[in-house]
């Protein structure tokens, strides 16, 4: 086999090789790109670290709330307030509630997602029952914070937003997760879930 | 398919006796002949569960099967046309064709070459198998979107990524033998712009497949990583997405497509330069053309997703992309019509196809445009109006293209002429019967059916069931294929080296059939 | 201000194109053809369609023409010596312009009629669309009302024991309801795998991922009852969840909403009531057949190997503490899913009564029935 061929063989195997990880590197990259340009609604799963959001002349929009669980998850969970005024620029803490109805220890996991899509981006939290996973025991129930601002550059042309959670029973899953520490899903703080109940009910 | 007939050089064997001649083989002739036999094999499988889709279609109500069972049908008919049939075929023209047309021995890695086919029977065997597994063969369409394809799957799915891993594997061994061979094994003279366009078109199929295969490879290995060992790829529980996994599948599916049709491109130029007796019209335009098509093919993708939930700007992004593809695939189009207009034509049953082609090719072009359009696709995506578009550019698009190449070629491969009457017939039902199951179809499509659906309301019932006749007719047309295929090689007319009057290119060179060596010195190129 | 222009001129042109070439001829070939629908986006869809139709239909017409014309003056018998020429750098050029300013005049409507779709701002109603294996969930957010949409049509019409209705296929226990004239914003989502929620004479079409949402927007203008499919393939019964929409006059709908609020009210009231065996077996036999008939079958002896069979199993005999629990909480790691969500407590009463008398079980078993005020003291906190 003449040195051209290979040459060429050494040259389109690596290209094989590269094409595997970029299919990989696409992961990340999706990830990357969705939270900077906010698409599919994809909001991040971690507080956020920018401390100049609060504005004094920010204007009002209409926030809506939407719950659904997911597989018929068996918790009762739904918002405190459906829906809500709140003012760009100002932080406002709202609260979902949440009851473990059956007769196990379960483990749940709230995967957030907001329309229309391009809010997503300006949609910061400081923090959100949605960055851990959520442990009840059987009958428990809680009272669950998020502490959320609409920065400033929201886009004018939106006057409303609706934040939609989902809840995932993760109780399988547990175990793995917790073997693994700094796993994608960037959990905010130390391991052990926690809420806070914020007042009794 | 090669008899045995002395070549100038004698320390060339002719072929080995028996089976094991078949199983050990490094020759591109019998590679190329295992190849083409291993796709009409699985044509027919694949076709035979095309046929139970359409009985069942035939009427409203559920008669043959249950729907899981359909969903089976459904999927594993997609899998064995496209990696099975298509793809396939495509390299057995490939090898056959590849190193006589440039003046090459063999291709550049024949051990290799024997490797990539017989994975393949091997393959296939586990896809198949998965029809007995308990939880029955893989059920979520041909292109698995999770999580149906991942945590709501039966236990099959791990064979059929094994499947496709080893599929994906005989693909790219394949490509890197053929951009080896084109790249580094020309006879001197031939220069990139002189070689024939076959050539061409399977050099950019082998790039594309090198750049694609392996991200199909990742996606199955995420799907993998997901059932088994508890990642997120795309589980939104664990801060995954579905639609990661559409992007991450469509970014090789659609270069995929153009994979399954670049080649035809090149048998369809040889085939009406020849029955035309005047040189292609456009040479160096067709193949801009088709180098245009492959760049374009990779930034595309999201067509296939209009309704997932994208962002304004990349809907329109990917519209407007798609849109484009349009301009050098019409420039081909041109280019053959240009190349028949004021030549000496004569129809015999390869032009008949290659026209067919052009034609029914086209209206599926015309079919993908409309699909391009953003707003209207809200209302075609994932009707029977894609299926419809689809099918033509792959049934009378690529298929028809394959079976005008093996009518091309047969003479030379076999040196038999095929029975052209018989040709002739095979070609006016295989048309009638393509153009009676999928033209409907736009209309079933427009008209509201959804795809992948075992049954239907009864607004549907007439065109299903014209469908159904139309799609029973094609199949049956395969047999006479299979008879004539198969008496053409055990015996016909002999053919010249030269076969067809207009013909060029050095294949036409050969005896017919060509020695079992070819090229051992190289030819001078002119 | 360029989008103003553009958009007068699309209105020209489509009205143009319209009245010339297309619309009610074409339209009315219901068959054939898509829906020209109920709201203006549908009909700019319509003629985005139809505009992009006939010029493939003309190009078809010019190239296919030159093509035919060539098979029939240039046969070999015709034209013994054919011709040499090869190449044109120009005539290259100009078929490569051509298509492509041909595009860019396609791209202009198609690219605004999609920035109008875009456009999904507040909704005078909002609606979250749910997708499940398989059916769909309507949750009115304003006014707190929530229903499953369960495919009425008998599956012994589909294995053709008796004869097809009108409706095949297309036929649900409870439409979606929407008034007309208001606009409507959609906030989709699933509860399994991927659906898509289809409305064809809204031209409305998003796909349904779990754990995300998309919004789609409509107002109609036309009271009718309008019928769409699920177009994502979601498993086996994805041919078996059709979308049926009501459109009604404002009254009609403010009446709607009421009864359906009265309706829990009187749900809440028939939980109370002092049911019979009798009673609850047949009101779950309805339930039976549309909600688990698809995977346990009517005669409940399910499909050997994937849904277990409920005629003659010991759960149904014997274990009725356990049987409530399975309905109550589904079954982990299995397709079995709560159905809590999804039936009020007499429906589950009765359901799981249904499932214990039916086939002969209520001779093999303890005899035990499961009554609405099961279900209520399941639901209280258990500690």
């Amino acid at each position: 086999m003449n040195e051209g061929s290979k040459k060429t063989i050494k040259r389109l195997s690596l290209a094989v090789l590269g094409m595997f990880t970029f299919s990989f590197a696409l992961v990340p990259l999706y990830d990357v790109f969705c939270e900077v340009t906010g698409l599919n609604g994809k909001i991040e799963l971690k507080a956020t670290s920018n401390n100049n959001l609060e504005v004094d002349d920010g204007r009002e929009i209409a926030l809506q709330f939407v719950s659904h669980n997911n597989e018929e998850m068996p918790w009762v969970f739904r918002p405190s307030e459906r829906a809500i005024k709140v003012q760009t620029g100002k932080y406002h803490t709202a609260t979902f509630y949440v009851k473990n109805t059956t007769k196990k220890t379960m483990v749940a996991q709230a995967i957030p997602s907001v329309a229309p899509s391009n809010a997503a981006s300006h949609l910061k939290k400081l923090e959100c029952f949605c960055f851990e996973q959520q442990e009840l025991a059987p009958g428990e129930e809680a009272l669950l914070p998020v502490r959320l601002i609409f920065d400033n550059e929201l886009p004018t042309s939106i006057k409303s937003v609706v934040i939609s959670y989902t809840l995932f029973d993760v109780t399988d899953y547990k175990d793995a997760e917790l073997a693994k520490q700094g796993s994608e899903m960037d959990h905010h703080g130390d391991q052990h879930t926690d809420h806070e109940m914020e007042s009794t009910l | 398919m090669s008899a045995v007939l002395e070549s100038h050089d004698h320390d060339h064997h002719g072929p080995a006796k028996g089976l094991t001649r078949w199983l050990y083989t490094t020759n591109h002739k019998d590679i190329g002949t295992l190849y083409l036999w291993f796709s009409f094999s699985m044509f027919l499988i694949g076709g035979a569960m095309a046929m139970v889709i359409r009985a069942e279609l035939f009427q409203p109500g559920m008669q043959i099967v249950q729907p899981e069972f359909y969903n089976q049908m459904l999927t594993l008919h997609g899998l064995i046309m496209i990696f099975g049939g298509v793809m396939p075929a495509f390299v057995g023209l490939a090898n056959w064709l590849v190193p006589m047309m440039v003046g090459a021995p063999d291709m550049a890695l024949p051990r290799m070459n024997n490797l990539s086919f017989w994975i393949l029977p091997f393959a296939f065997l586990i896809l198949l198998s998965s029809l007995f597994m308990e939880g029955g063969a893989p059920n979520f369409g041909w292109t698995f979107y999770a999580p149906l394809s991942t945590t709501y799957a039966p236990p099959s799915v791990t064979f059929f990524i094994f499947s496709v891993h080893i599929m994906g594997a005989s693909s790219i061994m394949g490509a890197i033998n053929v951009i080896v061979t084109i790249m580094n094994m020309r006879a001197p003279g031939m220069t990139l712009m002189k070689m024939p366009l076959f050539v061409w078109s399977w050099l950019i199929t082998a790039y594309l497949l090198i750049a694609v295969m392996p991200v199909l490879a990742g996606a199955v290995t995420m799907m993998l990583m997901d059932i088994h060992f508890g990642t997120s790829f795309f589980n939104a529980a664990g801060g995954g997405d579905p639609v990661l996994f559409q992007h991450i599948f469509w970014f090789f599916g659609h270069p995929e497509v153009y994979i399954m049709i670049l080649p035809a491109f090149g048998i369809t130029s040889h085939i009406i330069e020849t029955f035309s007796r005047k040189q292609l019209f456009g040479h160096t335009s067709m193949v801009w053309a088709m180098g245009s098509i492959a760049i374009l093919s990779f930034v595309v993708w999201a067509h296939h997703m209009f309704t997932v939930g994208l962002p304004l700007a990349a809907e329109l992004f990917f519209m407007w992309a798609t849109m484009l593809i349009a301009v050098p695939t019409g420039v081909k189009v041109f280019n053959w019509v240009t190349t028949m207009f004021k030549g000496s034509i004569t129809f015999e049953t390869p032009m008949l196809f290659a026209i067919a082609f052009v034609v029914l090719f086209t209206i599926g072009g015309f079919s993908g445009l409309m699909l391009a359009i953003t707003p209207a696709d809200f209302q075609y995506h994932d009707t029977y109006f894609v299926v419809a578009h689809f099918h033509y550019v792959l049934v009378p698009g690529a298929i028809f293209s394959i079976m005008a190449a093996v009518y091309y070629w047969i003479p030379k491969w076999t040196g038999h002429m095929y029975d052209e009457r018989l040709g002739k017939l095979h070609f006016w039902l295989s048309f009638i019967g393509v153009n009676v199951t999928f033209f409907p179809q736009h209309w079933i499509g427009l008209a509201g059916m959804p795809r992948r659906v075992p049954d239907y309301a009864l607004q549907f019932a007439d065109w299903n069931m014209v469908s159904s006749v139309g799609a029973f007719l094609f199949g049956a047309s395969q047999i006479l294929f299979l008879f004539i295929v198969i008496k053409t090689v055990l015996g016909g007319k002999k053919a010249t080296p030269q076969v067809w009057e207009g013909a060029r290119g050095l294949e036409w060179t050969l005896d017919s059939p060509p020695p079992y060596h070819t090229f051992a010195t190289p030819p001078k190129i002119t | 201000m360029f989008r103003k222009i553009t958009h007068r001129l699309n209105t020209a042109l489509f009205s143009g194109l319209t009245l010339l070439l297309s619309s009610n001829a074409f339209a009315a070939w219901d068959d054939l053809n898509m829906t020209e629908g109920v709201t203006r986006i549908s009909q700019d869809v319509f003629n985005l369609h139809m505009l992009i139709f006939w010029i493939c239909v003309v190009i078809g017409i010019v190239v296919f023409g030159f093509m035919f014309y060539s098979m029939f003056a240039f046969t070999k018998k015709k034209n013994p010596n054919p011709s040499t020429f090869h190449e044109n750098t120009k005539v290259e050029i100009a078929w490569t312009i051509i298509p492509f300013l041909i595009l860019v005049f396609m791209a202009i409507p198609a690219s605004n009629t999609l920035i109008e779709i875009y456009d999904d701002t507040e909704g005078d109603i909002n609606i979250q669309v749910v997708g499940y294996q398989w059916k769909w969930q309507y949750k009115y957010l304003e006014d707190d009302i929530n229903f499953f949409s369960n495919l009425t049509t008998d599956w012994d019409e589909i294995y053709n024991k008796t004869p097809k209705g009108e409706h095949y296929l297309e036929e649900v226990d409870e439409p979606l309801v929407l008034p007309v004239g208001k606009k409507i914003r959609f906030l989709i989502t699933a509860n399994d795998v991927i659906h898509s929620w289809w409305m064809p004479d809204f031209a409305i079409k998003q796909d349904a991922i779990p754990g995300f949402i998309n919004t789609a927007w409509t107002v109609v203008d036309e009271p009718g009852t309008y019928r769409g499919k699920c177009t994502e393939l979601c498993g086996k019964n994805h041919g078996f969840m059709p979308v049926v929409v009501k459109v009604v006059p404002q009254d009609e709908y403010d009446a709607w909403v009421i009864s359906k609020k009265e309706a829990a009210f009187k749900l809440a009231e028939l939980t109370e009531k002092d049911w019979t065996a009798e009673e609850l077996t047949a009101r779950g036999e309805g339930v039976y057949n549309m909600n688990c008939a698809a995977c346990h079958q009517a005669n409940g002896q399910g499909i050997t190997g994937i849904f277990p069979a409920l005629a003659g199993s010991d759960i149904a005999l014997n274990q009725k503490a356990q049987h409530i629990e399975i309905l109550m909480e589904g079954v982990q790691g299995a397709a079995m899913n709560s159905f809590a969500e999804q039936l009020s407590e007499v429906d589950m009463a009765a359901v799981i009564t249904y499932t214990r008398q039916a086939w002969g079980n209520a001779d093999k078993g303890d005899g035990q029935i499961v009554v609405p005020q099961d279900i209520v003291e399941y639901n209280k906190p258990k500690v």
